[in-house]
């Protein structure tokens, strides 16, 4: 393989450090119509079934929601249930395990249960950073307005406002767990600037980040009053009395039988959508990543918003094709890393919005400007080299060590080569409506992190979604609490599965008789089919 | 990483579990598991090397020595032989970060066999990430937390060291307790943060808020249109 990268790479062309043209308003919002794929009409489905019926989305989406149950009828619940708890707790990335922490503290029985292991998330893989408002020039309030720029000003002005007071909070609690965050030579949190923000906000270890949270997390969520159960993904909402949520049925993926769980209260935090390859992207997201929560949330009539709003992060590795759809994080940007096209020119100002970024890459590749890779793809350089020009030699090292660990394992190294990148599918900017408290539609049942939408509007700004996790975890962990304390007795006799009835009748209905696939897929399916 | 393998023509001869097959060069250890039809879920994860779930055991025909290596990261070669090593027991410790006194002394009490290392290296050795484990095991010993924190920073708990430590400890833990009572315990409280908090304590910033909260849709885009 190392032949392969050497003799791809001897074509690289010079790279002329000509600044690139600057966008007017009109000018990004031409590009991203002309080339982001959330505004371009191939490959999208109208929804026919469900709360959001008449909306457009992705074609891979609109199949997982208009889907039909694993569970077949007649859908009947057992004598018992096998578990019955006051808190269950559906995902073990970072919302789920600050959720979990924070109702354990307060006495209840706590549940979480997770398709893979705890920590196994797209939480584990963020590079870059959390968001957080600390520098002098810097304020919650000047956060608030850079978000809601940046996500087109579709974000809930509810939500946001939330994630901007108490994400400082967040961090104290943090670093109070032992999480070494970068800091500065006054021994303060070191800040650094990410891409449509007019400060700089973000935190990071190193590019570490989500490895250090979640290794840290997952040590406490083990030792706490929590009961976990891995490889158990939820398949199916269970409903309670007068349309509330009374638990959920989870599939053991090792006896593959069905658990049934009673509960008062139920959080969804079952994270993206990335391994459904919209538009056949790579994606950056963890093998789990399947839209589970949406497919489930949907099935109880429960809307989504944005549900036609992903994030196709700029910078995926496209070659080597062993790492296709790796993320390069956005820090490097921040950091000085160029881009260039074929001609070896600057194409766009590397700090727009993940959006305009993104598309302006799809516009090179497009237009005949980018670089063939051995596999027949198109991408274009993206050049740390010019930190360590810059900045001075180390610093690519010091800074973003995985990045370099990374790709030197398959033969590039990024300090002395540019890396070849896509757009990756990196974020699912909608997901189930929520208010601030975390509550949906649906009584009893909250939901947080990347499966809940609103927050971000229709571009997420880098760091704002590991911020989310911990304010929103933790918030939802805390409603959970009060709910469960206050929701009174109900027997299992009174909870069913008659939502999934329901649904799967209009089902038949809209789509006569054609099949429908089937959905949580929980795991995309790479084994060959041609044998 | 998906099941996009670079086009080439080129074979390899690889046992996977110990049954033979055949299968494209350029694949990484888990490709070749799904082109050959497995189904992975336990020893997947992230599928970007650094959830640590994809530890693997291999040999190379010829060749004696026993390696390891993260299979998501790690491409097949001829005569490769490999297992996936889905989980290692270990023994965790049960401990509140926030509640210990003397984390350095403590250590003892929680890994007390930390300070049984034979110094034969070969957890150093094994490391995919290439970390100098049995040093960072001495310097936890030794007190100096900090440079624990700094030489282990890219572990992904995999934990080949376990498999591989003739005195049977956990590297990987220990190095986490270190980090973590390090962060919590020793370095001071970042000040730029504690300042914030404060602020955000005494109201400074809650009326702007809600003024922002209360806005129309179009006010509020109009008010944060420009950058401040």
């Amino acid at each position: 393989m190392a032949d392969l990268v050497e003799s791809f790479y001897a074509n690289t062309p010079a790279f002329d450090d000509a600044p690139p043209p600057t966008l007017s308003p009109e000018d990004r919002s031409r590009l991203l119509s002309s080339f982001y794929p959330d505004y371009r009409p191939e490959g999208k489905a109208t929804l026919k079934v469900g709360p959001n019926k008449g909306t457009v989305v992705p074609q891979e989406l609109a199949d997982v929601l208009e889907a039909r149950s694993r569970l077949t009828s007649p859908r009947n619940l057992p004598e018992n249930p096998d578990h019955d708890v006051d808190i269950l707790i559906l995902g073990g990335g970072g919302a789920g395990i600050t959720a979990a922490l924070f109702a354990a503290k307060e006495g209840r029985s706590v549940l979480l249960a997770t398709k893979l292991r705890v920590g196994d998330s797209n939480t584990v893989m963020a590079e870059g950073g959390i968001q957080t408002a600390l520098g002098e020039e810097d304020s919650p309030v000047v956060h608030f307005r850079d978000t809601f720029r940046g996500g087109h000003g579709a974000n809930d002005p509810s939500l946001l406002s939330v994630l901007v007071a108490e994400g400082p909070e967040m961090v104290e609690w943090l670093v109070s767990r032992g999480i070494l965050f970068d800091r500065d030579p006054q021994g303060g949190l070191s800040l650094r600037k990410g891409g449509g923000t007019s400060r700089p906000r973000l935190i990071s270890a190193k590019d570490y980040t989500g490895l250090e949270l979640i290794r840290v997390l997952k040590e406490d969520v083990v030792n706490a009053p929590v009961e976990i159960l891995e490889f158990s993904p939820a398949v199916e909402l269970i409903a309670g009395p007068d349309g509330s949520c009374a638990g959920a049925v989870l599939y053991d993926l090792d006896s593959r039988r069905y658990i049934y769980v009673k509960a008062k209260a139920v959080i969804l935090a079952t994270g993206g959508a990335g391994r459904l390859h919209l538009a056949g992207f790579a994606t950056s997201n963890h093998f789990g990543a399947t839209a589970d929560g949406l497919t489930m949330a949907y099935r109880m009539g429960i809307p989504l918003v944005h549900p036609e709003s992903f994030q196709f992060h700029p910078t995926g590795v496209l070659f080597p094709s062993e790492m296709a759809g790796m993320l390069i994080t956005e820090a490097v940007r921040g950091a000085g890393a160029r881009m260039y096209n074929r001609l070896g020119k600057r194409f766009v100002n590397e700090l727009e919005t993940r959006d305009v970024v993104a598309s302006a890459i799809i516009r090179e590749c497009a237009e005949g400007r980018g670089v063939k890779t051995p596999q027949g793809t198109f991408g274009v350089y993206l050049d740390l080299v010019s930190i360590d020009r810059e900045t001075g030699e180390g610093t690519v090292e010091k800074r973003f060590p995985n990045i370099v660990k990374l790709m030197k394992r398959h033969h590039v190294d990024p300090t002395k080569k540019p890396i070849l990148v896509y757009p990756t599918l990196h974020y699912q900017n909608g997901g189930v409506r929520i208010d601030a408290k975390t509550r949906t539609s649906v009584s009893h049942l909250l939901v947080a992190g990347e499966a809940s939408g609103g927050l971000h509007g229709t571009n997420r700004l880098m760091g704002n979604s590991l911020l989310e996790l911990f304010v929103f975890g933790r918030r939802a962990g805390m409603e959970a609490v009060e709910l469960a304390l206050h929701r009174p007795a109900f027997s299992w006799k009174e909870s069913s599965l008659s939502h999934v009835d329901r649904f799967e009748k209009d089902l038949t209905a809209a789509f006569a008789a054609e099949e429908r696939p089937m959905a949580p897929v929980l795991f995309p399916d790479y084994r060959r089919k041609e044998s | 990483m998906d099941n996009r393998i670079e086009k080439n023509e080129t074979m390899v001869r690889v046992s996977i579990n110990g049954r033979e097959y055949s299968v494209p060069q350029g694949s990484t250890m888990v490709q070749a598991m799904w082109y050959t039809g497995h189904e992975v879920i336990h020893g997947v994860g992230c599928l970007g090397g650094v959830c640590g779930a994809c530890a693997t055991v291999y040999r190379i025909e010829g060749d004696f020595r026993l390696r390891n290596a993260l299979a998501c990261q790690t491409l097949v070669s001829e005569g490769m032989s490999f297992s996936m090593l889905d989980s290692y027991p270990i023994q965790r410790a049960h401990y509140d970060v926030a509640a210990l006194k003397d984390p350095k002394e403590e250590l003892f009490t929680y890994y007390p066999e930390s300070a049984t290392c034979r110094n034969c290296n070969a957890c150093t050795e094994v490391c995919p990430q290439g970390i100098d484990v049995r040093d960072s095991v001495w310097r936890a010993n030794f007190g100096d937390f900090k440079a624990v924190a700094d030489m282990t920073f890219s572990c992904v708990m995999c934990g080949l060291c376990v498999s591989r430590c003739i005195a049977e400890m956990a590297p990987h833990e220990i190095a986490l307790y270190a980090r973590r009572s390090y962060g919590a315990k020793e370095l001071p409280f970042p000040p730029n943060l504690r300042h914030r908090l404060n602020e955000i304590h005494s109201g400074t910033f809650s009326g702007d808020l809600k003024r922002l909260e209360a806005l129309s849709p179009e006010e509020l885009k109009k008010e944060c249109e420009v950058r401040s």
